[in-house]
Order: structure tokens, then C-alpha cells, then sequence
């Protein structure tokens, strides 16, 4: 049995990654939105992890609804991203306060 | 044994994360994310939970990865252009990322130390000997979880339809903009109108 800390630290690394990720590829939305999912990976790793550790598997149920928000973000997200390359014909974030009104 | 695994999934999953977000072609983004889910699932299959992994590889891999994937390649998009401020950002990124890596070495090392009470579960979420993880997770789904589980659904359909509402186009009509209806429906006296102009006065419209 594996212990908990080196679930716990992979999956720092991996959110940290996500984090990252968001900082460096600012421009890039789609990578933004990958970005996201690599941290909300990270996070039900960790909830897998120790509802393993503490056999109690609340944990493992949170994490399955974790994962249904974050497949109905992704797809939310992306169809935002789809209507707003079609008005304007670029996915640039840096202009996307025009997008009121 | 389980620890080589371990070490494998892990080391290949913290890999492709990370080129998943240096990759310069998004599609080799993708790509990496979806080989970090397939590691992530490997992980959760060590420590026993078959049903999430095998969740996380029909869900992620099958819907939200190809999902990206469609939309990357359908926008055409210049992606020298989206990397401009790639190093400009990179020293805020990597500063923000080290702090955050510090705070979480050290509530680690926080609870490695015996500072952190992890608390004892109440047991009424055990697993029961015999059971499969499926089964397990299911029963507790369906009894304690049952309106969550609902909820769940709620979302996601409430996501379906907003991705339907935002990116449907209403299909132009064979005939171009004609409304045959409406043509049939107009009658003379809305459509014309009599004047009786005065000599020299004109028609004031």
C-alpha cells in the first residue's frame, strides 16, 4: 500500500501544473480551459486518495461529482468559446471585455 | 510491485501534465491530457477505486478530451500569435506557482509532523467486505447521495441545453428569407394606400 503523502504530493504537483499553466498561456483560452481540467484532476485524485486512506468512500462519490461539473464546464466553456470565435473571428482573451452589452 | 506502478503512473502523469501546458500546438495539448487521465486513472486503480478510474477514462477521454479536440481543430486559429506573451508571463507564473508548491509542502509537512487531525470517518460510508468498488459506490449513490445524484443529472442537462442554446444556428430556409404565408396574407388595403392630391400640392408621404 502506497501511503497517503505521495498521493497527496503528486497530486500538489499536478494543481500546481494547472496553476501554472493558467499563468503562462494567457492568451490561449483552450489551453486555459485544459488547464483547468489537469487541477480538477489533481483534486479528485486527492479525493480518491483518501477516501482510500480513510476507507470511507464519500470521497470517491465527491470526486464523481467533481467530475460532472467539470464535464458541464467544459462544455459550457467551449461553446462560449465557439460563439465568441464566430463574432469576432479570434479567440484572444485580452479583448473579451468588448463582449458586454 | 505496486510501488514501481506507482511510480510510473505518477512520474508520467506529473510528465504530460506538464506538456500539456508547454506544448505549442494546442492539439499536442490535448493529446498529453488525455495520456495524464489515462495515468491519473492507473493511479486511482492502485488504491482501489475501479469505478472512478474507469469513469474518469470514459468521461474525460471520451467526451471532454474529443470534445476539445473538435474545437481546436474546427476554429482556425493562429497559435504563434496566442504564444506572444508566453515569456512575458512566465516569471509571475512560475513565482505564483513556487509560493503555491511551498504553502502545500508545507501543510504536508504539517501534517507529517502530526499537527493535522485527518478526524475518523463516522462509517457509515464503509466499504462492505465482499463487494466490488462499483457496487459499493453505487449503493451509496442510490441511498444516502440519491438527491445529489439528481442534482448531478440537473447539471448536466441544464449544461446540454446551454450548449445547444449557444451554438445552434436556426438553418436558413431553402427559399432564402421569402415567407410564402405571409405573402399570401397581404391584402390590397394594408398594402396601398389612395391619395387624392390637390393640384401642384404633392403627396406628403
Amino acid at each position: 500500500m502506497i501511503g497517503i503523502e505521495h498521493y497527496v504530493v503528486v497530486s500538489s504537483i499536478l494543481f500546481v501544473l494547472g496553476v501554472l499553466g493558467i499563468f503562462l498561456n494567457r492568451k490561449n483560452i483552450i489551453v486555459i480551459l485544459m488547464a483547468i481540467e489537469l487541477i480538477l484532476l489533481s483534486v479528485n485524485l486527492n479525493l480518491v486518495a483518501f477516501s482510500a486512506y480513510l476507507n470511507d468512500l464519500t470521497g470517491q462519490v465527491f470526486a464523481m461529482f467533481v467530475l460532472t461539473v467539470a464535464a458541464a464546464e467544459a462544455a459550457i466553456g467551449l461553446a462560449i468559446l465557439v460563439t465568441y470565435f464566430r463574432s469576432r473571428g479570434t479567440i484572444a482573451v485580452d479583448d473579451v471585455n468588448r463582449m458586454k452589452g | 510491485m505496486t510501488v514501481f506502478a506507482f511510480y510510473l503512473f505518477a512520474a508520467l502523469m506529473i510528465a504530460s501534465g506538464a506538456f500539456t501546458i508547454f506544448a505549442r500546438n494546442p492539439v499536442h495539448s490535448v493529446l498529453w491530457l488525455i495520456l495524464a487521465f489515462f495515468n491519473a486513472a492507473g493511479l486511482m486503480i492502485i488504491v482501489g477505486a475501479e469505478f472512478l478510474a474507469m469513469l474518469l477514462v470514459v468521461v474525460y477521454v471520451g467526451a471532454v478530451a474529443v470534445l476539445f479536440l473538435f474545437v481546436v481543430m474546427m476554429l482556425n486559429i493562429d497559435f504563434a500569435e496566442m504564444r506572444a506573451g508566453f515569456m512575458k508571463n512566465a516569471p509571475l507564473g512560475v513565482a505564483i506557482a513556487v509560493i503555491l508548491l511551498a504553502e502545500l509542502v508545507l501543510g504536508i509537512g504539517a501534517y507529517r509532523a502530526g499537527a493535522l487531525d485527518l478526524g475518523t470517518p463516522d462509517g457509515s460510508a464503509t466499504p462492505l467486505v465482499g463487494e466490488s468498488n462499483t457496487e459499493n459506490v453505487g449503493a451509496l449513490l442510490y441511498s444516502d447521495y440519491l438527491f445529489l445524484f439528481e442534482v448531478a443529472g440537473i447539471i448536466l442537462l441544464v449544461a446540454m441545453i446551454g450548449a445547444i442554446v449557444l451554438t445552434h444556428r436556426a438553418p436558413a430556409s431553402p427559399r432564402g428569407q421569402q415567407d410564402i404565408s405571409k405573402q399570401v396574407r397581404r391584402r390590397p388595403e394594408e398594402a396601398t394606400e389612395m391619395k387624392q392630391p390637390g393640384v401642384g400640392q404633392g403627396v406628403d408621404l
